[in-house]
C-alpha cells in the first residue's frame, strides 16, 4: 500500500527539527528509523501532513558512559545498540533487547528513540528501559526535560511528549556486572512478544501485559521482602489486564507472565 | 552416461539470480505501455446488503480513468443458484469480495481514488460457524433454500461397527490456511486492434484461464490469448483464472485502454482462495490385536462464500479416506456448506492432506486406546505389496506401494528406538520439556482430475530442439527436468533444447499444472512426442545412410544416427536429418492420456514441547517420499523440502482466523503465521523408488506428497509428547495456548 | 521533490513524489524490477536491498531517506559479468524455486555474511528471519549461504 500524500522535510539540527514541529504541530510526525511510522502510514492508519526526517541528526547517534550512566543518543539504531561494547558492559539488558527486535533489516533502521516514542505495549525496548529505571531526556521550545521511564509510558502508544517536543537522549544507569534476564515469548522468531519479561537486578518489567509496559510491582515487593524467586514470580500477573486475542487469551498471558518472570529472574541470578 | 537421475543444476536460475524473474508486475510489454492501473474496492463486511454506492468522489480523484460497479457490468450472468458475481451487486458475502473497480493513470493514485468510493452497507447476520451454516437459519442465497452446495450422502450403515471390540470417534479440524504464494495474483489485459484480447496472467494454467475468461466475457475462446510470465508460486491457488481477471478484461475494453492489476498482500490474504477448511469426524473400529476393521469419515467442507472448490476437495478426501490401510468397511459422507468467508479451493494437496490427517490421527487414537505402539498398528493394517493393484473400499485404484518398507526406512533413519528411550528417560526425570515422536504413513493421488496433457517436439533446422509442453511450471524446475528427458532420449545436448510453455497461441490445447501431474502427464507427452519424432527421423536417416530403416539407430551418446553395429560407416546429425525433411516439419504433437498414480511414503516428526508454556519446537523431520524413478534428484528433493515446510507449518503455525462477525483476524503477513526459517529444522530425506506402470516414465507426482505426510506426523508428535500427561488430541495449529489448554484440561480430568 | 542517490554504482537523480517508497523508486522510476514486493507490512523481505551495504526492506524506506546514500540491488551485485558468490551458491544448492523471494533473500544473505562471515546453519536461519520463502522450505537457502561462506554445507 501507498501512504497518503505528505510533505517530506529534513531536519539537519535538533533546533531545526523543533522549528518544524512548532510550525506544524499535530500535523507533523517525526521520522527516526521509520519502522513504526512508515508501516502505519502504508496501511493509512497514520496520515501526517508533514514528515520530518531526523536522519541527518548525527549528533543524536552515540553511546557513551558518563557520570554513572550510559547515555544513548535517541537516533542510535538497534543494530548499533546490540553491538556497542559500552552498552553491552554497562547496560547489557538494553543491548540484548535491541538485538531481538524484528529482524536484521529492521535492526539496521530502527532507532531507540523511535521505539520509545512510539510506545508500543508489545515493544521490547520500552520494557528494557522501564526495568532499567532509565531517564528520558527531551528537548522542546522551553528547553530540556528529564522524564523517568516510569512516567514515560502512560498508555498504548501514548507518552508525555508534546507535539513540539523531541526525545534526544536515554540515560540508563550503568550497572556493569548486574544480573539481568530477558524472556520474549513468541510463536515465530519474527513476531512481536505475546508476553515478555525484562529483569535487571530485582526490577521486573512486563511486555504486552496491558496498554503499556508495566513494572511487576507485586513481584518486586515480594523479592524485596525476601520471597524466593519462584514465589515472587507467581505474583507477576497481579494487577495486569492483558488483551484477549485469538492465540493468546488474557488468562494464558497471565500464566506466561508468571512462567517467564521465573525464568528471567533465574537468568538474572545465574 | 545418461543424464537421467543425476543432479542437474537448474537452467531456470541464471535469470532469476541476476536480473530477477519477469513476474506480472515486472512486465514492460509494448502493449501495456500507458496501461491504467487497477484496484478493487473490496467489502470490509462479511455479510451485508449494499444500500448504495457513491463513486462521485472517486471519479474526481487525481488521475482516475474509470470507476466501475456491478451496475456498469454488461456481461452474461451465469444461471446458477450460487453464482458468484464479478462485482457484488446487491449483497456482499465475505470480507474481501470485490464491489468496485478503480482505474487510474498512475499506481500511486489508486489508493487515493479507491478511498473515494463510498459504499453504504446494511449488515446481515454473518454465518461463520459450520453448524450454524448447516442449520440454514441464515442463508447466503435465500433463493437456493440451503447453504449446502454439494453433498455425497453415502448410506451410513448403523451396524458398520457392530463387530468391533473397540470403536473411537473424534472430530478433527483441518483448519483453513492461506496458500500465500510469495507473488500474489496479478493480471494485465490489452485488447488489440484485431479485436483479440491478450491477458498476461499469473496462473498455473493458461489454457484453463483462457476458457474462464472467454466464458466470462461471452466471447469465443479463439479471441483470447493468455500468456503466463514467470509465476511466483501458486500452490493450487492460481489454477485457471479468478473472476478478477474477467472483470479486468471487461474493464480494459470498456475503458478503451490496457489495464494492469497486482494485488497487495493484505488483499491476497482475504481474496485469494484459502485451502483445507474441513471439519472431519473420523470413527475407527477394530480388534484389540490392532486390526482395524471399519472406518467412517464424515466431512463437512467449509466452502467459503461461493462454491469454487466445494465439490472437488471433499470428493478427493472421501476417495482417499482409508489411506494406506486395507480396511474392509469404509464409509464416507461429505457435505460442503457456504459461510461468509473467503472461498475455498485447492491448496497443495487439495483434499488428500485432509484425508491423511484424519486417518493418521484416527490410527494413533486407536493405537492409544488399545495400548499398542502406533507403528505396530500401522504394520498390522498396511495394504501388502502383493495386493497391488489394489482397489480400496472407496473405489481408488492404487497402482503400486511398499508401505511397510517406507515406514521401516523412516523409523530406521530416525533412530526410533533411541528416540523412544530418550522420551522414556525425560518422562522418568520429570523433564518439563517433553519429547514427542509422530508417525504418518500416507498415500495420495497424483495426475487425477482432467485427463491427459499435451506435448510437442520439433527438430529445428540447426538440429536444436523446441519442445512445447502443456504443463505450466511456476517454480518447480520442470523445464530443467523436461530438457533432461529430451536430451536423454534424443541425444541432443541440454543447452540445445528449448522448452516453451504458457502461451495459448503457441500451445492451444493443454491442462497445465496442478495435482502433481506435470512430469507424469506432461513429461510422458513429450516422451511420446519425441518417440514419434525419432520414428519419423528413422526413415530420413535410413535414406541418408543408405540403409534399411530397421538397420539404423539413434546413438544418444553422440546425438547422431548411424547404421546399427557399424558406427564407422558414417553418421548423420539431427540437422542433416532435418534438412532431408525439406519443407516438411520434423515434429510430433501428442496428447498423452494417463491414469492417476499413487505416491506414498512415511514421515517421522520429532518435537519438543515446553510443558510450562505450551510452545512446540520441531527438532527433526524424517521423510520417505516414494514417487518412483527420479529424473533430477536436486529438484525432486526441493519439492519435498517445500512440501515439508508447508505441511509442518499447518500443523504448528498457520491458520486463517475469523471473528464471530466474519472479520479476518489474520489478514496480513504480520498476523498470519507464515512459517520462517528459524521455525524449521534441516530436513532429513530418505530415498526410495517404486515405479508405476501407468505412464511412460514410471513416475508419480512429487509436488504435494511431502505436504501430505508431514502435517499429521507433526501433529501426532505434539500429542505423543503429552500422551503420558493424559492428552489424546489437540487440533491444528498446535499453538502454545492450545497445548497449554490441553494440558490444563488433562490435568483437571485426571485430578 | 528531486532526489539523488547512488544506485548500483551510478548516481541517479530523479523527480518523485515525497511519499515515494524506495522500492517503487527502484522498480517504477529506475526500472530495476529484480527487487520484488511480497507484502505490505514489512514482513516478507522480498524487497530487501542494501543501503550503504546493509540490508533494509525497501518497502519501508522512503526514496527521500536514501538521498545521498548508496543502494545496491540484485542487478548490481555481481561485477564484470561474474556472479557474486552468494548468487552462484543459490544456483548450485538449488536455493530458489519460483524465484520471487530470491532477490531479497540473496541481498539479506550478502548482508548477513558481512556481519557474520562464518555462520552456522542455525545462525543463518535466525539471520534470515525477516525473509519469507514459500517454495524451498529454507533448507537449501541455508545450504547456499553456508556454501557461499566457504563452509561445509552439511544438512
Amino acid at each position: 500500500m501507498i501512504p497518503v500524500g505528505f510533505s517530506y522535510r529534513r531536519a539537519s539540527t535538533v533546533d531545526e527539527a523543533l522549528v518544524l514541529l512548532t510550525e506544524h504541530g499535530d500535523d507533523a510526525k517525526l521520522l527516526a528509523g521509520g519502522h513504526s511510522l512508515l508501516p502505519l502510514m502504508k496501511l493509512r492508519l497514520a496520515t501526517p501532513e508533514v514528515v520530518v526526517d531526523l536522519a541527518p541528526l548525527d549528533e543524536l547517534r552515540y553511546v557513551r558512559a558518563e557520570d554513572g550512566a550510559v547515555r544513548i543518543g535517541a537516533l542510535t539504531r538497534y543494530r548499533d545498540l546490540h553491538t556497542d561494547p559500552v552498552l553491552r558492559e554497562h547496560a547489557p539488558l538494553v543491548a540484548h533487547a535491541a538485538g531481538v527486535i524484528g529482524d536484521p533489516q529492521v535492526r539496521h533502521r530502527g532507532t531507540i528513540g523511535g521505539s520509545l516514542a512510539h510506545a508500543d505495549p508489545a515493544g521490547d525496548l520500552p520494557a528494557a528501559i522501564l526495568a532499567s529505571d532509565a531517564v528520558l531526556v527531551t528537548r522542546g521550545p522551553d528547553g530540556e526535560r528529564e522524564i523517568p521511564a516510569a512516567e514515560f509510558f502512560v498508555g498504548p502508544f501514548t507518552t508525555p511528549l508534546e507535539p513540539d517536543e523531541l526525545l534526544t537522549e536515554i540515560r540508563v544507569p550503568a550497572r556493569a556486572g548486574i544480573g539481568w534476564g530477558f524472556e520474549k515469548f513468541t510463536r515465530r522468531a519474527i513476531d512481536w512478544a505475546i508476553v515478555g519479561v525484562a529483569v535487571v537486578g530485582d526490577s521486573v518489567a512486563l511486555i504486552n501485559m496491558g496498554g503499556s509496559p508495566l513494572r511487576a510491582h507485586a513481584t518486586e515487593e515480594a523479592l524485596s521482602q525476601g520471597a524466593s524467586r519462584a514465589e515472587a514470580a507467581e505474583l507477576a500477573a497481579q494487577d495486569t489486564s492483558p488483551a484477549e486475542e485469538p492465540h493468546a487469551s488474557a488468562e494464558y498471558r497471565k500464566h506466561l507472565a508468571r512462567v517467564l518472570t521465573a525464568r528471567a529472574l533465574a537468568s538474572a541470578a545465574a | 552416461m545418461s543424464v537421467m537421475g543425476t543432479r542437474v543444476v537448474r537452467i531456470e536460475d541464471q535469470k532469476l539470480i541476476t536480473s530477477g524473474g519477469d513476474y506480472l508486475d515486472d512486465l514492460r510489454e509494448p502493449a501495456l505501455a500507458g496501461a491504467a492501473h487497477a484496484m478493487f474496492v473490496r467489502s470490509p463486511i462479511a455479510h451485508a446488503r449494499i444500500a448504495g454506492i457513491d463513486t462521485s468522489a472517486a471519479r474526481e480523484s487525481p488521475g482516475v480513468v474509470a470507476v466501475y460497479t456491478a451496475a456498469d457490468l454488461d456481461l452474461p450472468r451465469p444461471d446458477n443458484p450460487f453464482a458468484e458475481p464479478l462485482l457484488a451487486r446487491d449483497v456482499v458475502r465475505y470480507v474481501g469480495e470485490p464491489v468496485a473497480l478503480v482505474l487510474t493513470e498512475e499506481r500511486y493514485q489508486l489508493a487515493d481514488a479507491a478511498e473515494g468510493v463510498d459504499i453504504d452497507y446494511d449488515p446481515l447476520d454473518a454465518v461463520i460457524d459450520l453448524d450454524v451454516a448447516l442449520a440454514g437459519d441464515t442463508l447466503l442465497f435465500p433463493d437456493a433454500g440451503t447453504n449446502v452446495v454439494d453433498a455425497s450422502e453415502g448410506e451410513l450403515n448403523p451396524d458398520a461397527f457392530a463387530d468391533c471390540e473397540v470403536v473411537i470417534s473424534r472430530t478433527i479440524v483441518n483448519q483453513r490456511v492461506a496458500p500465500a504464494p510469495l507473488e500474489g495474483r496479478g493480471a494485465a489485459c490489452a485488447w488489440g486492434e484485431d479485436g483479440r484480447l491478450t491477458v498476461w496472467l499469473s496462473t498455473q494454467n493458461a489454457q484453463l484461464g483462457r476458457g474462464a475468461i472467454a466464458g466470462g466475457l461471452g466471447v469465443d475462446a479463439a479471441l483470447v490469448r493468455v500468456i503466463t510470465p514467470d509465476v511466483g508460486g501458486g500452490f493450487g491457488a492460481k489454477i485457471g483464472a479468478d473472476p478478477e481477471s474477467i472483470t479486468l478484461s471487461w474493464a480494459a475494453k470498456k475503458a478503451g485502454k490496457a489495464v494492469r492489476w497486482t494485488e497487495t498482500r493484505s488483499e491476497n490474504l482475504v481474496s485469494m482462495t484459502h485451502g483445507r477448511a474441513q471439519r472431519n469426524t473420523a470413527t475407527i473400529g477394530g480388534r484389540r490385536d490392532g486390526t482395524v476393521t471399519a472406518f467412517r469419515l464424515e466431512v463437512v467442507q467449509d466452502a467459503g462464500a461461493y462454491p469454487r472448490g466445494a465439490a472437488l476437495l471433499p470428493s478427493l478426501t472421501a476417495l482417499m479416506a482409508s489411506g494406506v490401510y486395507h480396511i474392509p468397511v469404509v464409509e464416507t459422507k461429505t457435505r460442503s456448506v457456504l459461510t461468509n468467508t473467503t472461498p475455498i479451493a485447492a491448496y497443495r494437496g487439495a483434499g488428500r492432506p485432509e484425508a491423511t490427517a484424519a486417518i493418521e490421527r484416527a490410527v494413533d487414537l486407536f493405537a492409544a486406546e488399545i495400548g499398542l505402539p502406533p507403528e505396530e498398528v500401522r504394520r498390522t493394517n498396511f495394504i501388502r505389496p502383493e495386493e497391488f493393484p489394489f482397489t480400496t473400499a472407496t473405489g481408488a485404484s492404487y497402482d503400486t506401494g511398499e508401505y511397510e518398507q517406507a515406514l521401516d526406512k523412516a523409523l530406521a533413519a530416525a533412530g526410533y528406538a533411541e528416540l523412544r528411550a530418550e522420551q522414556a528417560k525425560r518422562r522418568a526425570d520429570g523433564d518439563p520439556v517433553a519429547l514427542g515422536i509422530g508417525l504418518a504413513s500416507y498415500v495420495e493421488i497424483t495426475g487425477g482430475g482432467p485427463s491427459g496433457e499435451s506435448g510437442r517436439v520439433t527438430i529445428n533446422r540447426d538440429g536444436s530442439v523446441t519442445a512445447h509442453t502443456g504443463s505450466s511450471p511456476h517454480g518447480q524446475g520442470l523445464a530443467t527436468t523436461l530438457v533432461m528427458l529430451l536430451s536423454d532420449q534424443l541425444g541432443v545436448p541440454m543447452d540445445r533444447i528449448d522448452v516453451r510453455h504458457g502461451d495459448t497461441d503457441e500451445i492451444p490445447n493443454a491442462i497445465g499444472t496442478f495435482g502433481s501431474r506435470s512430469l507424469q502427464l506432461g513429461g510422458s507427452a513429450l516422451r511420446q512426442a519425441a518417440d514419434q519424432v525419432i520414428e519419423q527421423a528413422r526413415e530420413l536417416a535410413a535414406d541418408l545412410l543408405e540403409a534399411a530403416e530397421s538397420d539404423v539407430e539413434l546413438d544418444t551418446a553422440r546425438g547422431v544416427w548411424q547404421v546399427r553395429g557399424a558406427p564407422s560407416a558414417g553418421a548423420v546429425s539431427w540437422a542433416q536429418v532435418r534438412e532431408r525433411a525439406g519443407d516438411t516439419e520434423l515434429t510430433a504433437d501428442i496428447w498423452f492420456d494417463g491414469t492417476p498414480t499413487f505416491p506414498f511414503g512415511a514421515h517421522v516428526a520429532v518435537v519438543e514441547v515446553d510443558t510450562e508454556t505450551g510452545k512446540v519446537s520441531l527438532r527433526r523431520i524424517i521423510a520417505v517420499d516414494d514417487a518412483g524413478p527420479v529424473v533430477n534428484p536436486l529438484t525432486f528433493r526441493g519439492q519435498r523440502h517445500g512440501g515439508l515446510a508447508q505441511g509442518v507449518a499447518q500443523a504448528m503455525l498457520e491458520v486463517m482466523n475469523y471473528d464471530e462477525d466474519g472479520n479476518p483476524t489474520t489478514g496480513n503477513l504480520a498476523d498470519y503465521s507464515f512459517v520462517g526459517a528459524p521455525e524449521l529444522p534441516d530436513f532429513e530425506l530418505v530415498e526410495m523408488s517404486t515405479p508405476t506402470t501407468r505412464n511412460l516414465l514410471g513416475v508419480k507426482g512429487i509436488g504435494e506428497a511431502a505436504t501430505i505426510g508431514s502435517t499429521p506426523a507433526t501433529q501426532n508428535a505434539v500429542i505423543d509428547a503429552l500422551a503420558h500427561l493424559g492428552v489424546r488430541h489437540i487440533d491444528m495449529p498446535t499453538t502454545p495456548m492450545r497445548v497449554w489448554q490441553a494440558l490444563d484440561e488433562a490435568r483437571r480430568q485426571s485430578a | 521533490m528531486k532526489i539523488t542517490m547512488e544506485v548500483n554504482g551510478e548516481s541517479r537523480t530523479e523527480d518523485v513524489e515525497d511519499r515515494t517508497l524506495l522500492v517503487h523508486f527502484l522498480r517504477d522510476t529506475l526500472g530495476l524490477t529484480a527487487t520484488n514486493i511480497g507484502c505490505d507490512t514489512t514482513s516478507c523481505g522480498a524487497c530487501t536491498v542494501l543501503l550503504d551495504g546493509e540490508s533494509v526492506k525497501s518497502c519501508t524506506v522512503l526514496a527521500a531517506q536514501a538521498e545521498g546514500h548508496r543502494v545496491t540491488t540484485l542487478e548490481g551485485l555481481g561485477g564484470n559479468g561474474e556472479l557474486h558468490p552468494v548468487q552462484s551458491a543459490f544456483r548450485e544448492e538449488h536455493g530458489l524455486q519460483c524465484g520471487f523471494c530470491t532477490p531479497g533473500m540473496i541481498m539479506a544473505s550478502v548482508s548477513l555474511l558481512k556481519e557474520n562471515p562464518k555462520p552456522n546453519r542455525q545462525e543463518v536461519r535466525e539471520a534470515l528471519e525477516g525473509n519469507l520463502c514459500r517454495c524451498t522450505g529454507y533448507h537449501n537457502i541455508v545450504s547456499a549461504v553456508m556454501a557461499a561462506s566457504g563452509q561445509e554445507v552439511a544438512g
